[in-house]
């Protein structure tokens, strides 16, 4: 199968260790080590601009765009800490992003059991078309869900937000999990099946328990991928009192002039952190960051 | 081993079973079909249409007109060119060279440099879009880190979002996107086996010949399958550009996703939007059909 069906943890071999050792032109060697560690450091220093830069504003009183802070202050982040700024905006964004991955996952599951386990001539037209959907540019269906949204009444409410979300991340959960589940062995479920336990029995107490990782991998993949949305609540939500940080962040942009740089930078690290927190915890299951590469190989 | 699975209940006929077996797939299936088929349904419908956001002149089937219209309207074509721009030189040439540039020196540096650069590319890929959208503008500001830097070198300055505004959005999707690529050309250089590149240095090949006779082919299907996907997550950029310019000055940085926003919700016209939507999702639609070709051909 072109995705790898369960996430591998590859260490990247130490090419460069066993040439050292190797001893053979060892200088020339030892000198494009150099350049290379050199050079990649130099790009790192330069990719770390805007992340420095965003630190640096955050503690500024005076929010400025250049890179120095003559005193550190915490005001950016006390004038910010309130309901209407953050706590509101970021609840929002855990209740619509949190239910749309819950509903997600749970669809997701349901319907990878049957595509992994029974064949079907229906099964493989189906699984094109989700993999097909997991590539269609979610962007350009926004405006006639809007038009839809309009003539239903569902403009404007978290609950349609929610649900279109879930849907939107479907293809691309049911893909995942397909996978996931594909890795888990069949023995365990026909013995269970000959004591007579049903389909559902035995995907909640043999299949689910064996691939909590997987389920786990799309419920963060899942969630990252919900939170850092902007374009469809933005398109789907109109009172200021429902949207999420992600929109709330792009208002504050406009709303605000240069003045207010730091706390538009504290504000943007409060919403990034349950990302990065996540990110780092997907990356310490798959290994690293590279299996996630190869999960996503194709 | 399946079929034992399949034919666990004998008794029932075989089209209830099937039906029985199938029942998992219906949520999934009703929430595709109502938010995702349907939009798609509804889009081709609209794109025919002469609706408009305030409904007030009734809305009328049109054909072809808004199509028409759009391949006669300057800002449609300037939409194009620009997407075109913004696809080919951030994600064609930028994210997937310097990806794979990353990777393959990362396999040579140390450890320690291994992770800080991996890391610092991987932080800006996680970071939420509009936050980099806003630190992308931060950095080609004005009075930006940009020009602060380029101040301290001595080097000349400009209005980077002014003078060159499609270059900073082109760069700001390099900055955040390149760790896609990059994650994928690591694991596909580590399936590389190693003897063929060690045959191909003993027989004298340099590090260019190598990287170009012996890896390139080698991971040939990857760089197929990154350039899609990276294409298609490029195509649908909305959130980063409408942060740092949107789609300004004038209609400098206005890639298809920002012209069908502007004149379906600023000018109202949603039948006109649609249109161009339609025309994201067709491109869309065969980048993705192309993909899945491949991949069809790689499991064969």
């Amino acid at each position: 199968m072109a995705v790898t069906s369960s996430p591998r943890t590859v260490r990247v071999r130490p090419a460069a260790d066993r040439q050292a050792v190797r001893g053979r032109s060892g200088r020339r060697v030892a000198t494009g080590r150099v350049v290379v560690n050199g050079s990649l450091l130099l790009f790192s220093a330069l990719y770390l601009v805007p992340l420095v830069w965003m630190l640096l504003a955050s503690v500024n009183a005076h929010g400025s765009f250049k890179l120095t802070v003559p005193s550190p202050t915490g005001a950016n982040f006390r004038q910010i800490l309130n309901t209407d700024t953050t706590y509101r905006p970021m609840l929002n964004g855990l209740l619509m992003c949190g239910g749309g991955t819950l509903l997600c996952v749970v669809c997701s599951v349901l319907a990878a059991y049957p595509l992994s386990r029974f064949r079907s001539r229906l099964r493989r037209p189906f699984l094109y078309t989700v993999l097909f959907s997991t590539g269609l540019p979610i962007t350009a269906v926004m405006i006639p869900v809007y038009s839809m949204f309009v003539q239903v009444n569902l403009i404007d409410s978290m609950a349609g937000t929610t649900l279109f979300l879930a849907a939107a991340a479907l293809p691309f959960g049911i893909w995942l999990m397909k996978n996931f589940m594909d890795g888990v062995p069949l023995v365990l479920e026909e013995a269970a099946r000959i004591d007579g336990a049903n389909a559902m029995q035995v995907l909640w107490r043999i299949v689910l328990p064996l691939m909590w990782p997987g389920v786990i991998v799309v419920t963060i993949f899942t969630f990252i991928g919900m939170w850092g949305n902007f374009f469809v609540p933005f398109i789907l939500l109109l009172s200021p009192e429902k949207l999420p940080a992600s929109v709330s962040v792009f208002t504050f942009l406009s709303a605000h002039d240069q003045t207010q740089y730091g706390q538009l930078s504290a504000f943007s690290i409060i919403y990034s952190i349950p990302v990065v927190m996540l990110y780092l915890v997907l990356a310490r299951r798959l290994g690293g960051g590279f299996a996630l590469g190869g999960a996503l190989k194709g | 081993m399946t079929t034992s699975a399949a034919t666990a209940g004998p008794r029932r006929g075989r089209a209830v079973g099937g039906l029985l077996r199938g029942m998992p797939l219906l949520p999934a299936v009703v929430l595709l079909a109502v938010f995702l088929a349907g939009p798609i349904a509804y889009c081709v419908y609209y794109a025919f249409t002469d609706m408009q956001l305030t409904g007030a002149s009734g809305t009328h089937f049109v054909g072809f007109d808004n199509f028409t219209r759009a391949f006669g309207d300057s800002d449609f074509v300037n939409a194009v060119v620009l997407t075109l721009v913004f696809v080919v030189g951030s994600a064609v040439v930028g994210q997937n060279t310097l990806g794979l540039a990353l990777a393959v020196l990362m396999e040579k540096a140390a450890r320690p440099v291994r992770a800080v650069t991996s890391t610092v590319v991987i932080a800006a890929w996680v970071l939420p879009e509009v936050v980099a959208g806003y630190l992308m503008y931060a950095f080609f500001f004005q009075q930006g880190s940009l020009n602060a830097i380029l101040r301290g070198l001595h080097l000349p300055q400009q209005n980077w979002l002014y003078t060159l505004p499609i270059l900073a959005v082109c760069i700001a999707n390099v900055w955040r996107g390149t760790a896609f690529s990059m994650l994928v050309y690591s694991a596909a250089l580590n399936d590389v086996p190693q003897e063929l590149v060690e045959a191909a240095e003993v027989d004298g090949a340099g590090p260019w010949q190598r990287l170009w006779r012996v890896t390139l082919p080698v991971i040939r299907r990857s760089v197929m399958t990154n350039l899609m996907l990276i294409t298609l997550q490029t195509l649908s950029v909305f959130g980063l550009i409408y942060t740092m310019t949107r789609g300004g000055p004038g209609n400098k940085t206005e890639t298809l996703p920002v012209f069908m926003y502007q004149q379906a919700f600023t000018s109202s016209l949603i039948g006109y939007g649609t249109a161009v939507a339609l025309v994201l999702l067709v491109v869309g639609a065969l980048f993705s059909a192309v993909y899945i070709r491949m991949l069809k051909m790689e499991e064969d």
